[in-house]
C-alpha cells in the first residue's frame, strides 16, 4: 500500500444495485477513485461517483450472479501500479495483474474472477547495486542504486517522488527482494526497489522540452515522410482491415526507443498471442537482444471486462513515465484508444449521464487531452532527461474520420498517419495514405537528419513529396482520358511516382530484410529514384521515347533495394545507379 | 423458493418487480401466468428492492398478478457429447422428438475470456475446398471469419459448402479417419424456417448431421431468445473443443437478427442508444461472442467460428458488419455483382481479408508459393478492376495491349478461379494451378510479387512469349 495516500476513516458498505459493471453501495466510506473490493469473491472496482449515501463504483471484472446485500470494502487508495524490476518481459491485464500468474493461479486457460495478484514478483530477488553511499544527501526522485532487471535494460532503483530525500544512513549492495529496505534515509524514509503509484496521476517532471531528435521506426514511410520525435505523439486512425495493428507492432518491434509499452486495448486476443510468440524470437534492432527485454505488454482483449479496458491506458502510461524517470526513452503504443473512449461511452451511459456527440461522455475530449500530454521530452525530478512517445490507433466507425474520437485526437497528436482502406485492397501497405498523413515535428526534425543521416535530406524528401503530389493531380485525367493520351513527361512522372510507390514507400512487414529499414537505407533508395528520374528526363530531353527509358533492364532492380541486406544495400544502390545511368546514356 | 407477486410495471420484453431479499445479477427467473404458462426471463439489474427482468419468450400474458420466482442460479448450458447429433430450440430445449439430454455437466453460458497468455496462435491451415477461400482468404483452425452477405445473397449456400468440405490435411501419419473432420456447431437466430429447412436438409443429406449439433432460434420465435442462443452454441462449442478435443466449426446465422435483439431491449430498458440506435456497449456484447474463437495452448481442440450476417442494403459502414470487422480476423464478402453474374460463390476478394492467413499458408502448411500466388493475383485483379471504370468511358481499343491483359485477367479470374459452383471441392494444389494459369497470361516481368524460383517452376511460357518486348 503506498504510503502518502492510505486513508484514516474507512468504512465498509453494502451493495444496493447490480447493473452490468456498475454497482452501487450504501454507506461506503470510500473516496473518489478509491479501489474497493466488492461482494463475496472480492471483485476489483474503482469508485467513479458518490451521491450522498451512495457510492457508485465500476467493477472490473464480470458481475454475473453478484446480488445486493453482499458487502463492498474499500482499500482506501486510489488504483494504483507496483513500478519495481520485473515489469520488463511481463504480459499484465488492464489492472496490471500478471496473466501468467492468473493462469497458474486460476489453474485454467480461461479468466475467473476475484484472483489478485501483484503487478510485480515479490518473492524473487535482484541484484541491487548501490549509487550512494552513506552520508550522501539524496533527494525525491534521485537514483541510488542499479538492478540489471533484464539483458538490455538497467532498473535504476530511485527515491518515489513523494519522499522528502536526507541524509543517507545505511546502504546495503547485494541480492534482495522488491520489499526489502536498501537504502535508509536519516529522517527514517526507507528505500525499496518497488513504489506504487496512482494510475490516474502524472509522475512528477521538472520540465517538458521541444523534442529534436526523432523516434526512427524503420519504417519507410515514417522515417522519411512523416517523421515523430521522441516525445512526441501519433495517431494512426483506419477502418478495420486497413493494417492498424500490423503498422502498431511494426513499430513496437523495430522504433528506437529504450522500452516499449504495448497496450491492446479491447483488442483482439489472437493478436496478442501473436506478440507474445513472436516478440521473444525476434531480434531488438539496436541491441540484438531479445525484444520482450524492453517490452512490457498490457493485454486487456475485447471481451475481458470493460471497466478494466478503461484504466489499461493508464496503466500503461505510468508504467511508461516510470522508465522515463530512470532517463530512458519510452515509446508506447496504444491499440486501439477508440476501444477505451467506447469503455468510457458504455460506463457514462450505465450511470446515466447526459451524453455528449454520438453518446461518447461530454469529457471524451478532456480525458484523451489529459493522457497525451502525458507525452513529452522532460527533463525528470532527477536531473536526467527521457521521453514517453504516444502512438495511438484509432478506430473510426465504418472508417469516417468525422467521429468524435478520431477529431478530437487529432485536436491533440502532432503527427497523423492516416491508413486507407484503398491502399490495403490493393495491398500497398503499410497502407498509410501519403495525401493525408502529416508531421508537424518535420522541420524540428530536419537539424538531426541532416546532421545524422545526409545533408541534403530535407531537398529529397520535398522532391518525393512534389512527385507524389502531381502523380496524385495526373491519375484524375489518366481516370478519364487513359495514361496515353498524356505528354511524354507527364507519362515519365507517372513512372517514376510508380516506382516512389513500390520501392519506397510499400514496404513488406513479412519479410526478413525488408521489415526494418534504417534511414540511411530509406534515404539511399530514394536516391535511388531520384537518380533515374534525373537521367530519365535527360533522356527525354535528348528525344528517347518514354517506352524506351521505362523498359532498361536495370530499372526492375529498383524494387529489389528494399529486401537487400543492409550491410550490402550501398553497393547494391551505388552499382544500379551507374547501371541504370549508362544505359539510358546509351539510348542518345 | 421465493415466489414474489409483485410486478409493478411490465414494458416491452421487460418486467419489473418489487423484492424484498437480494438477487443476483444475471439470475435466472421463472414467470408463471395466470393461465399457468411458465415463461423465462434473466435479471437485467438488480437493486436491493426491485429488479428489472427480461423475458425471452415475450411478455403477451403476463399480468400484475403473476408469480415470478428466482431460481438463483445463471442461465447454464447443460453439455454432454451426446449433443452431437441432436436438434434444440433456440433456449437449448430438444426439438427432434430424441430422448431427453443427460448432461454431463452444467455450464455458465456467459462463459469467461480465454487468458491471452494460455492462447495458442492459430496456424493450422483449414482446406474449405473453396479457391476463393483457400488461395485468397485462408482460414486457419480457430479464426472467426464472418461471411458479409446482403438479402437475397446466397450466403446459406457458402456457409453449407464450408460444412461439408472443411477438412485440415493432416499429415501422413495414420491415426483414425475423422481426425481432421470438425464437428459443426449451428446457431440459427431468426431465420425463416424455409432457410432452416434447407439447412436441415442439407445436414440430413450429406450425414452431416450426427457431427452437429443445431440451434434453431426462427424468425418466428421470441427475439429476445436471440441474445441466448449464440451463448448457448459457442458454451457447447467450447465444451467439445476444450473438454472432449472436437476441431469445431461454429456457424452463427444472421448477426443481424441478433443485433436487432439487443438493440430492441436496449430501447425498452430506455438506454442512451449508440449509432443507429444500437446500444453503446454492442462491441462489447459482440465481442464477447466472437472472442469465444480460439485455440489453447495444451488442448487438443479448436473453436473456429463463421458468423453469417447481412449488411442492410449492402452497407460495410453499418454499424453491425463494422463492428464485426474490428473484432473478427477478417472477412468474406458476398458481392451482387458477381451473384447476378451467375458467379458461384460470388465472392469478391477485394475487400474481403484473412487476418490469419499469413501465418497459415507457405512451405510445409500449404504451399512455398501460395503467398506470392495470392498477392500476385490480388493486384493483378484490382488493376483489371481499376481499368474496367476506365474501359466504360474510352472504350477497349483505347487501352494498350498490357492494360488489355489485365482486363482478360481480370475477366478469366472470375470465370475460372472464383467460379466453381457449390459442388466443387478444389483442393490446395489445384487451386494453385488454377491460379498459375491466369497469372501466366500475364508478362513474365509483371510478375513482382513472386519469387523468381516459383516463376521458374511454375509460370507457363506459351502465351507470355509473344508481346516479350
Amino acid at each position: 500500500m503506498s504510503q502518502a495516500t492510505e486513508s484514516d476513516v474507512r468504512e465498509d458498505g453494502v451493495i444496493e444495485s447490480v447493473s452490468g459493471p456498475v454497482v452501487t453501495a450504501k454507506d461506503l466510506g470510500a473516496r473518489m477513485n478509491d479501489v474497493v473490493y466488492v461482494g463475496h469473491e472480492g471483485l476489483m472496482g474503482e469508485v467513479i461517483e458518490i451521491e450522498g449515501n451512495l457510492t457508485t463504483i465500476q467493477v472490473y471484472e464480470e458481475t454475473s450472479g453478484v446480488s445486493p446485500g453482499e458487502p463492498v470494502e474499500s482499500t482506501g487508495a486510489p488504483l494504483s501500479v507496483d513500478l519495481g524490476p520485473g515489469m520488463l518481459d511481463s504480459i499484465y491485464d488492464g489492472v496490471q495483474r500478471p496473466l501468467d500468474v492468473l493462469e497458474e493461479k486460476m489453474g485454467s486457460a480461461f479468466l475467473d474472477r476475484g484472483v489478485d495478484s501483484p503487478g510485480i514478483d515479490l518473492e524473487k530477488t535482484w541484484e541491487f547495486e548501490p549509487e550512494v553511499s552513506e552520508g550522501d544527501e539524496v533527494e525525491s526522485g534521485d537514483i541510488v542504486g542499479i538492478v540489471p532487471e533484464t539483458a538490455s535494460i538497467d532498473h535504476k532503483v530511485m527515491v518515489p517522488p513523494d519522499y522528502e530525500g536526507g541524509e543517507v544512513v545505511s546502504v546495503e549492495s547485494g541480492n534482495f527482494t522488491v520489499e526489502e529496505t536498501v537504502v535508509e534515509l536519516d529522517n527514517g524514509e526507507e528505500i525499496q526497489m518497488r513504489q506504487e503509484w496512482p494510475v490516474r496521476e502524472a509522475r512528477p517532471t521538472v520540465d517538458k522540452q521541444t523534442p529534436t531528435e526523432p523516434l526512427t521506426s524503420g519504417q519507410r514511410i515514417l522515417d522519411g515522410l512523416f517523421p515523430l520525435a521522441k516525445g512526441g505523439t501519433a495517431a494512426i486512425p483506419g477502418p478495420f482491415g486497413s493494417g492498424k495493428t500490423v503498422a502498431q507492432q511494426s513499430l513496437a518491434k523495430f522504433a528506437d526507443a529504450d522500452i516499449v509499452v504495448y497496450i491492446g486495448c479491447g483488442e483482439r486476443g489472437n493478436e496478442m498471442t501473436e506478440v507474445i510468440d513472436d516478440f521473444p524470437e525476434l531480434p531488438d534492432p539496436q541491441t540484438g537482444n531479445d525484444l520482450m527485454a524492453r517490452t512490457c505488454l498490457i493485454a486487456n482483449t475485447s471481451n475481458m471486462p470493460v471497466a478494466a479496458r478503461e484504466s489499461c491506458v493508464y496503466t500503461g502510461i505510468t508504467i511508461a513515465e516510470f522508465y522515463r524517470d530512470m532517463g530512458y526513452d519510452v515509446a508506447l503504443m496504444a491499440d486501439s484508444t477508440s476501444r477505451w473512449a467506447e469503455a468510457m461511452r458504455e460506463i457514462s451511459s450505465r450511470l446515466e449521464e447526459m451524453p455528449g456527440e454520438e453518446g461518447y461522455p461530454a469529457y471524451l475530449a478532456a480525458r484523451l487531452s489529459e493522457f497525451y500530454e502525458r507525452a513529452g521530452y522532460f527533463e525528470n525530478i532527477n536531473g536526467t532527461e527521457g521521453s514517453v512517445s504516444v502512438i495511438g490507433a484509432v478506430s473510426p466507425p465504418g472508417g469516417d474520420f468525422s467521429e468524435p474520437v478520431t477529431q478530437n485526437t487529432l485536436r491533440i497528436v502532432k503527427t497523423f498517419w492516416a491508413l486507407d482502406a484503398d491502399l490495403a485492397e490493393r495491398r500497398h501497405f503499410p497502407a498509410i495514405n501519403w495525401d493525408e498523413s502529416y508531421s508537424l515535428y518535420r522541420d524540428q526534425l530536419d537539424p538531426w537528419f541532416t546532421d545524422n543521416v545526409a545533408d541534403d535530406w530535407p531537398e529529397q524528401r520535398q522532391w518525393a513529396i512534389d512527385v507524389l503530389d502531381e502523380e496524385g493531380e495526373l491519375q484524375e485525367i489518366v481516370q478519364l482520358v487513359g495514361k496515353d493520351a498524356l505528354p511524354e513527361d507527364q507519362q515519365l512522372t507517372l513512372e517514376v511516382a510508380r516506382f516512389l510507390k513500390e520501392a519506397w514507400l510499400q514496404q513488406n512487414a513479412l519479410h526478413d530484410v525488408d521489415r526494418y529499414c534504417p534511414p540511411e537505407k530509406t534515404y539511399e533508395i530514394l536516391g535511388a529514384i531520384k537518380t533515374f528520374n534525373d537521367e530519365a528526363f535527360d533522356a527525354l530531353d535528348a528525344g528517347v521515347p518514354v517506352d524506351e527509358i521505362t523498359d532498361i533492364d536495370s530499372l526492375p532492380r529498383l524494387n529489389r533495394i528494399g529486401t537487400t541486406p543492409d550491410d550490402e544495400a550501398e553497393e547494391f544502390v551505388a552499382e544500379l545507379e551507374d547501371d541504370i545511368t549508362e544505359e539510358l546514356r546509351s539510348l542518345y | 423458493m421465493k415466489e414474489y407477486q409483485t410486478i409493478t410495471e411490465i414494458s416491452g420484453p421487460l418486467v419489473f418487480v418489487e423484492t424484498d431479499e437480494p438477487v443476483g445479477y444475471d439470475e435466472i427467473v421463472e414467470i408463471e401466468t395466470t393461465d399457468g404458462e411458465i415463461r423465462r426471463g434473466q435479471v437485467l439489474d438488480s437493486a436491493s428492492d426491485h429488479v428489472a427482468i427480461q423475458t425471452f419468450e415475450g411478455t403477451g400474458g403476463i399480468d400484475r398478478d403473476s408469480s415470478v420466482r428466482f431460481l438463483g442460479e445463471t442461465m447454464k448450458m447443460p453439455v454432454t457429447e451426446d449433443l452431437l447429433g441432436r436438434v434444440l430450440d433456440g433456449s437449448g430445449n430438444p426439438i427432434d422428438g430424441g430422448p431427453d439430454i443427460v448432461p454431463d455437466e452444467r455450464r455458465d453460458i456467459v462463459g469467461e475470456a480465454i487468458n491471452p497468455y494460455s492462447r495458442e496462435y492459430p496456424e493450422e491451415f483449414i482446406q474449405t475446398g473453396v479457391s476463393a477461400i483457400d488461395g485468397m482468404n485462408t482460414l486457419v483452425r480457430g479464426q472467426k471469419l464472418p461471411i458479409f452477405s446482403g438479402s437475397g445473397l446466397p450466403h446459406n449456400d457458402l456457409a453449407l459448402q464450408i460444412a461439408r468440405q472443411a477438412t485440415v490435411p493432416e499429415e501422413e501419419d495414420g491415426g483414425d479417419d475423422d481426425g481432421s473432420e470438425f464437428a459443426v456447431i449451428f446457431g440459427a437466430m431468426g431465420i425463416t424456417a424455409e432457410e432452416a429447412n434447407e439447412f436441415m436438409d442439407d445436414f440430413e443429406r450429406t450425414g452431416a448431421l450426427e457431427r452437429s449439433v443445431v440451434f434453431m432460434n426462427l424468425a418466428d420465435d421470441p427475439a429476445v431468445e436471440r441474445t441466448v442462443t449464440p451463448r448457448l452454441a459457442l458454451t457447447t462449442a467450447e465444451y467439445l473443443a476444450f473438454d472432449k478435443g472436437y476441431h469445431v466449426l461454429v456457424i452463427l446465422t444472421d448477426m443481424t437478427n441478433y443485433c436487432e435483439a439487443l438493440r430492441e431491449i436496449g430501447a425498452a430498458r430506455e438506454e442512451v442508444p449508440g449509432r443507429r440506435g444500437y446500444p453503446g456497449y454492442m462491441y462489447t456484447d459482440l465481442a464477447q461472442l466472437y472472442e469465444r474463437a480460439g485455440r489453447i495452448k495444451g488442448e487438443e481442440g479448436s473453436v473456429t467460428q463463421i458468423p453469417i450476417l447481412t449488411m442492410p442494403s449492402d452497407d460495410i459502414t453499418h454499424p453491425i458488419p463494422d463492428l464485426t470487422g474490428y473484432i473478427t480476423e477478417g472477412q468474406i464478402l458476398i458481392d451482387r455483382d458477381l451473384n447476378s453474374q451467375g458467379v458461384e460463390p460470388p465472392v469478391n476478394v477485394l475487400p474481403s481479408l484473412s487476418r490469419l492467413m499469413d501465418d497459415g499458408i507457405g512451405e510445409g502448411l500449404t504451399r512455398g508459393d501460395h503467398g506470392g500466388v495470392s498477392d500476385q493475383i490480388y493486384a493483378a485483379y484490382a488493376e483489371g478492376e481499376d481499368l474496367r471504370d476506365l474501359v466504360n468511358i474510352v472504350g477497349r481499343e483505347a487501352l494498350s495491349e498490357r492494360d488489355n491483359k489485365y482486363l482478360d485477367f481480370a475477366d478469366r479470374f472470375e470465370e475460372e478461379f472464383v467460379q466453381q459452383g457449390y459442388d466443387t471441392n478444389r483442393d490446395i494444389e489445384e487451386t494453385l494451378s488454377i491460379g498459375w494459369d491466369l497469372l501466366s497470361m500475364l508478362p513474365r516481368e509483371e510478375l513482382n510479387r513472386v519469387d523468381e524460383e516459383n516463376i521458374e517452376e511454375y509460370y507457363t511460357d506459351d502465351e507470355a512469349e509473344t508481346v516479350e518486348a
